[in-house]
């Protein structure tokens, strides 16, 4: 099951250069993030076959879709691929069923049963409707359904939610998330969107002016001090937790391998995996437990190196925090009191947490 | 109506549908490739499909008489195929009007084909359809408006042609001799009331076509 998918394509277009080479993991979650015109859309879409690059190389689990330097191109309609496009393209023409099944009868999917892609993402009531009487959110889940049903090797989303509002984006999320649980099939996502990648990657591909600037699991890549300057504000880590127990006064206790932190009431049975983003800027850094404070969440950890930031002033601390990074904001007077140095052990203050379901 | 008004109208009928026919069969993969195409021909051919718009008929009846002719090299070719000569034959009538029409057909479609854009097509070959499956179950069926268009403004065209009828195909009677020969026939002998029939019936023709096609067409009700 865990193969690899490489890609490594080259174009130059006078004033775009891309340059890429890429191994993403054959599972999970792989988003491609960056700024626009960073390249991220260009990458896809060669992948796709849908834009052909002199000299590009495409393989999923060794089955090698372009190797131009062999003259080998698998046009798009050959690859076992599905793609979602930013503004989902359902066909005006066809009814949703007919939508779903356009995909599927060419791929001769037979094994992918459409009631079954229809109930995962919730759009079983509406197959009998036109796209023209959808709403965004709809017809995006209609799109990744589509695609679904072609059964391919590899699901491509291209800024899926970028054209959506946000009670939308909260409304296909959730559906986003449940693939990923329940499918196994490797996601490449692209998106300009911190939330997006935080809360659906696994592995984080960054992109800058047609290059990658870094590659690797995500919070490896998210805890980089070296790449403050792409994530400036944004900048913080993702923590896997498990939800503990709901306690009398409202809170709800998350552990995670180096600790326990606590938030608001969640409706999530006892069990349940919980992602949740740490900003950098919103954790502080004390020498002794601080025990009049009205900070509850305070866990131990050890510097493991500092960076300037962007921000005049200011450091980036990275941190273990057990066997997960975290890293943390503060000024450099306050680094130099403190006397910050690497294998210092302190405590991590989390002023607050942004929980990613 | 007396009998060779009939067989005018039954003659005129005969050849725009015909020659609609054979537009939609010429005239669509000429406008997907005048939608699609990056070649540096495109301004040529495009400018070559819409001549017809802006030629007296006189000037492109007489260059087809002279192609068709017998020394001409269609006319040398039909004659060589034991085919005999085509003008002022039906199928001579049919060819010249298919050109003379040619843009009143193909200019719908390829507007409509390009509407559609890459978009559609993109997602269609993400979803294994190989381009002549995507050019039939997404292209043709979402240029519909464009096809719908097309074959109505060139059936009306050929109905309301005449100059060109004239250069080619003469005025004998069922085979050549259309309703604008026969009311030009008419005037010329002064028989004004069948004349009347004729043209009257022309306007009104022509009248419902426009209406329908202005009143129906979804493509023109889209446009902001």
């Amino acid at each position: 099951m865990s193969g690899q998918i490489e890609a490594r394509f080259r174009l130059d277009r006078g004033d775009f250069r891309l340059d890429v080479d890429l191994a993403l993991p054959g599972h999970g979650v792989s988003a491609l993030f960056g700024h626009s015109g960073s390249g991220k859309t260009t990458c896809l879409r060669a992948m796709a076959g849908l834009l052909r690059t002199p000299g590009g190389y495409v393989a999923l689990n060794g089955e090698i879709w372009q190797d131009e330097a062999r003259g080998l191109f698998l046009p798009t309609h050959r690859r076992a691929l599905g793609m979602v496009f930013q503004d989902a393209g359902l066909f005006p023409h066809l009814s949703v069923r007919g939508n779903m099944e356009f995909g599927q009868r060419r791929a001769a999917a037979g094994s992918v049963a459409l009631g079954d892609i229809a109930e995962l993402l919730g759009i079983a009531h509406l197959l009998d409707r036109r796209p023209a009487q959808l709403s965004g959110g709809e017809r995006q889940r209609v799109a990744i359904a589509r695609a679904l049903l072609t059964a391919p090797r590899v699901l491509l989303m291209d800024e899926p939610l970028a054209a959506l509002d946000l009670k939308r984006k909260l409304e296909i999320l959730p559906y986003l998330e449940n693939l990923h649980r329940e499918l196994d099939i490797p996601v490449i996502y692209v998106s300009h969107a911190p939330d997006e990648v935080a809360r659906l990657a696994d592995h984080l591909v960054l992109l800058d002016a047609g290059r990658v600037v870094a590659s690797g699991p995500l919070n490896s890549v998210l805890s980089r001090t070296d790449l403050s300057a792409v994530f400036a504000d944004d900048a913080g880590v993702v923590l896997e937790t498990r939800v503990a127990e709901h306690e009398a006064d409202d809170l709800t206790r998350l552990e995670f391998p180096g600790g326990t932190i606590y938030v608001s009431r969640r409706p999530e049975a006892v069990g349940t995996r919980l992602r949740c983003r740490i900003h950098a800027r919103d954790v502080s850094l004390a020498l002794v437990p601080a025990s009049q404070s009205s900070i509850l969440n305070c866990v131990a950890a050890t510097v493991v190196d500092l960076a300037p930031t962007e921000t005049p002033g200011h450091m980036l601390v990275r941190l273990a925090v057990g066997s997960d990074p975290m890293l943390a904001r503060i000024t450099r007077r306050s680094a130099e009191k403190l006397g910050i140095r690497p294998g210092l052990a302190l405590r991590a203050q989390i002023k607050s947490v942004a929980l990613l379901a | 109506m007396d009998s060779p008004d009939l067989a005018a109208v039954w003659l005129t009928l005969k050849l725009a549908t015909v020659v609609t026919l054979l537009l939609l069969i010429v005239g669509t993969p000429l406008a997907w490739w005048l939608a699609r195409t990056r070649s540096a021909f495109k301004g040529a051919v495009g400018a070559v499909v819409a001549l017809p718009l802006v030629l007296p008929p006189t000037v492109l009846g007489f260059y087809l008489l002279i192609t068709m002719g017998p020394n001409g090299p269609i006319g040398q070719l039909t004659q060589a195929l034991g085919l005999g000569l085509l003008p002022f034959t039906f199928p001579g009538l049919v060819i010249a009007s298919v050109i003379y029409s040619l843009p009143f057909v193909v200019q719908p479609i390829q507007n409509a084909f390009e509407a559609i854009g890459d978009g559609p097509l993109e997602v269609a070959a993400t979803l294994r359809a190989s381009p002549w499956d995507s050019f039939w179950s997404v292209a043709v069926p979402l240029a519909r408006p464009g096809f719908l268009s097309g074959a109505i403004l060139g059936f009306a065209h050929t109905v309301g042609e005449f100059g060109i009828v004239l250069m080619i195909g003469g005025n004998i009677p069922e085979k050549t001799r259309v309703v604008s020969v026969q009311i030009y026939d008419h005037v010329e002998a002064l028989e004004y009331t069948q004349a009347h029939w004729l043209a009257g019936g022309m306007v009104l023709f022509s009248f419902v076509v426009l209406m329908a096609l202005y009143t129906f067409n979804p493509a023109r009700k889209k446009t902001p």
